[in-house]
């Protein structure tokens, strides 16, 4: 796929995911014990042979710029292409903040102007799913489309999470005739992957006229007014995909890490997932340890009982401790006889000694980061 | 111009034979030890720690897994425009080629390596133990005493004493005498292996020694006793702290052990003095409802749906249902079927067990061709080995490198026997 160059747009504000959220970009959530949500959609552009690729940034970029540094951890260190960050840049002609997501990618044409890559994929950053996009660009190819969207039966889905996405109706052909955004009464349970597919120069005019136009999102005023004009067609994608948006859906998501398909699916087959190395020795259990269907993570230091859970980098379960259904982030520490159950603990949070927290399991307790309970 | 202070010379060619299969296709400092690191790692990290951004690594025996290993020097951060880390392997010369033969000789053999990064002093170290060392405290003290070569070194029980190379000092800890392996030790002050030379110095005594017919160019044998003969200025500098030689399967076993206690002697987790290492590109290690684990380290990539007491699992490790394994290390990528029974043994990389395998039953006996290495009650699987359904295998047994189901003659396997990749049954 060395025709191909990806954009990743790293994601707006999202008031559904509390504390998480409110220091960093949805792409830039800690998850699945060691990673990132970006690390996913970045792995399956490096594994499927992509060598250049732009991430847009908006909100609270620190964290991901932290993450990405020079993509070295991608093998996107290059001499050429490789990884570029595009946070919003206040200069004389252009208004600072991006009004959408065309207007993220409209501000930095210059990027899409000067590669040379014949096709671009386009996706959001906080989709957990393993992807391999040689197929799609096959596909896109053979039925001669204009754009491709990736979307998928979204079987496991409640109603409730499906008005959360793009769905999508498909004729005979598997050419897109409808598209409703986060509609309140989804129609089918296609929905959207936010994956695209379209030949650069495609979309550097449709850019162009968008943002001549007035009009600054991708979706609502690209894809849906052009569902006529252009060959739209929607390409299935049938593996593990959930999308990060809220707090519960964060919740579900990491605790599906638990089942062992999904993680044999998303982390050792057609290719790795790859993240930000830390330097940890293997985590130590201790004569008391008790642990259960949890993923643990290096770094980790455990004496204390841990049953369905995710426990990232670092973590410390004192003796008498008991961490149920929670996940709990780098460097977090449980003392002694603390007790959380349906918890979302982020990094370097202090669970004092004896202290109890419980959430449910459709409503799981968040504690921000650094915080001290 | 910025000229380098000190650079590190790494003695990395050693077979380390005594471990068996462990380095049958490997040089000791290759051997893979903690859950995550080969034994190298803990040179090179000290390297990192104490602000020496050069180091020579000079390899000889079995060097692929160690080039492979080291690469370019990224995990440790010795990917530099300036320095960094460089391999030395023995090389052909305009008349003739020939291999490092002895530690002096090795760094005779790359003069020019460090000729060209033109260092004040050299540290010579030996990539194959487990400590953790502060080199530029031990360069502050050679500069203190304006020595010309200081020896770190040990204190060791006496009883053990005459298994070292023992320097005797006066009270300020200038050498006036080594004594290689001594009958009756007149100090407990071991050498670490560890020395730092002034390079002029240390530059001239090796060209002297490479024209010396009856020389065996080692430092210990050759280049140190000369100095002292010249009563050359030789300081002694006291370590205290972890220090283990890991040279036979017992005291591998032993030091990969210590980790797991309650507080180890030695501290992997301390943030300040990192180990480093080429990470696995792996997820998290997964316990399953019906696994368990207590006192074991455990590193990323692992499921475990069986019990792991008091062991060591490195990355990728596959623990199967009903399987109880205890006082062991798995190394990377090992595979355990269900219903095995293993304790006390060294399991290689990529090895492939059956299910209702017994390992570590029976009597202690010495193995049957090679004692004096297989003698603890230890058994080692090596790298690769096929280990067939319901065997059952005793103490002290050697599977060798990628032994194949076909080479087990029987699925008994009593204490001491071995098993070759290829062997034929009697």
């Amino acid at each position: 796929m060395t025709n191909t160059m990806g954009l990743i747009l790293s994601g707006w504000k999202k008031p559904e995911l509390k504390e998480l959220s409110y220091i960093r970009s949805v792409s830039a959530i800690p998850f699945g014990g060691k990673y990132r949500a970006i690390d996913f959609i970045l792995s399956n552009m490096v594994n499927s042979g992509i060598k250049n690729v732009g991430v847009l940034t908006q909100y609270s970029f620190r964290s991901l710029m932290d993450h990405l540094g020079s993509g070295k951890e991608w093998d996107l260190d290059r001499r050429y292409d490789g990884l570029f960050v595009f946070p919003p840049s206040l200069s004389e002609d252009e208004k600072g903040w991006y009004r959408g997501s065309a207007d993220a990618m409209y501000n930095n044409l210059s990027f899409l102007k000067r590669s040379n890559e014949e096709y671009v994929i386009i996706s959001h950053g906080n989709s957990i799913f393993k992807m391999q996009f040689d197929e799609m660009l096959n596909y896109h190819i053979s039925v001669n489309a204009d754009i491709t969207m990736a979307y998928r039966r979204m079987f496991d889905y409640s109603p409730d999470e499906l008005s959360r996405l793009g769905i999508l109706e498909v004729d005979e052909n598997n050419r897109i005739i409808d598209l409703q955004e986060k509609p309140l009464h989804p129609q089918s349970d296609l929905g959207s992957i936010g994956v695209y597919m379209i030949r650069r120069k495609l979309l550097i005019s449709l850019l162009e006229e968008c943002i001549a136009h007035g009009e600054y999102d991708l979706v609502k005023d690209i894809l849906i007014k052009k569902l006529d004009k252009l060959g739209v067609y929607g390409y299935e994608f049938k593996g593990y995909w959930r999308n990060i948006s809220s707090v519960q859906t964060y919740y579900k998501c990491s605790m599906d890490m638990l089942n062992p398909e999904i993680r044999e699916e998303l982390f050792f087959k057609n290719g790795k997932i790859y993240t930000k190395v830390k330097d940890e020795a293997p985590a130590k259990y201790n004569a008391e340890a008790n642990v259960r269907n949890c993923i643990v993570a290096d770094g980790c230091f455990i004496e204390g009982t841990v049953e369905n859970s995710v426990l990232f980098r670092g973590v410390t379960i004192a003796k008498g401790a008991v961490v149920k259904n929670s996940i709990v982030m780098q460097g977090a520490v449980i003392e002694e006889g603390a007790v959380i159950e349906y918890t979302i603990l982020d990094k370097n949070v202090i669970m004092t000694k004896g202290k109890y927290l419980k959430g449910e399991s459709d409503y799981p307790f968040v504690v921000g980061k650094n915080s001290v309970v | 111009m910025f000229k380098k202070e000190i650079i590190a010379l790494l003695l990395a060619g050693g077979q380390g034979s005594r471990l068996g299969v462990l380095t049958k296709k490997a040089a000791k400092p290759a051997v893979l030890f903690g859950g995550k690191y080969r034994i190298i790692d803990f040179s090179l990290s000290n390297c990192v720690n104490s602000g020496i951004d050069t180091v020579g690594v000079l390899t000889q025996y079995q060097p692929l897994k160690l080039n492979n290993h080291i690469g370019i020097g990224k995990p440790w951060d010795m990917d530099r425009m300036d320095g960094g880390v460089t391999i030395l392997s023995p090389f052909m010369k305009e008349s003739s080629g020939e291999w490092y033969k002895g530690t002096a000789n090795a760094i005779s053999q790359n003069i020019d390596y460090v000729d060209k990064m033109a260092p004040k002093y050299v540290i010579i170290l030996s990539g194959d133990h487990i400590y953790k060392m502060d080199y530029s405290e031990m360069l502050a003290f050679h500069i203190k005493n304006n020595a010309e070569a200081t020896i770190s070194v040990i204190d060791v029980p006496y009883d053990e004493a005459s298994r070292y190379g023992i320097m005797n000092t006066d009270q300020n800890g200038r050498i006036f005498e080594f004594e290689e392996k001594p009958k009756n030790p007149k100090s407990t002050l071991a050498s670490m292996g560890v020395y730092i030379f002034t390079w002029e110095v240390l530059r001239e005594y090796l060209l002297r020694d490479e024209q010396l017919e009856s020389s065996d160019h080692d430092f210990g044998k050759d280049v140190i006793p000369t100095m002292l003969a010249e009563d050359r200025s030789l300081w002694a500098y006291k370590f205290v702290g972890y220090w283990k030689d890991v040279g036979t399967i017992q005291a591998f076993w032993e030091s990969n052990m210590d980790l797991v206690s309650r507080v180890p002697e030695f501290n992997l987790y301390d943030q300040q003095w990192k180990t480093y290492t080429p990470n696995p590109v792996k997820p998290p290690h997964y316990v399953a409802s019906s696994g368990s684990i207590t006192t074991s380290i455990v590193a990323e990539g692992c499921m475990i749906y069986g019990q792991v007491r008091n062991s060591v699992l490195f990355p990728g490790v596959y623990v199967g249902r009903n399987t109880v394994i205890d006082n062991s290390i798995i190394m990377s990528n090992a595979h355990i079927n269900e219903n095995c029974r293993l304790d006390h043994c060294i399991i290689g990389e990529n090895a492939v067990f059956g299910n209702n395998v017994i390992v570590g039953k029976g009597d202690n006996i010495p193995n049957e061709h090679k004692p004096a290495i297989y003698n603890s009650g230890i058994t080692v699987v090596g790298e690769g080995a096929e280990v067939p359904e319901g065997a059952v295998i005793g103490k002290n047994v050697m599977v060798d490198l990628h032994a194949r189901r076909e080479d087990f003659c029987s699925i008994e396997v009593p204490s001491g026997s071995s098993i070759y990749n290829g062997g034929v049954c009697e």
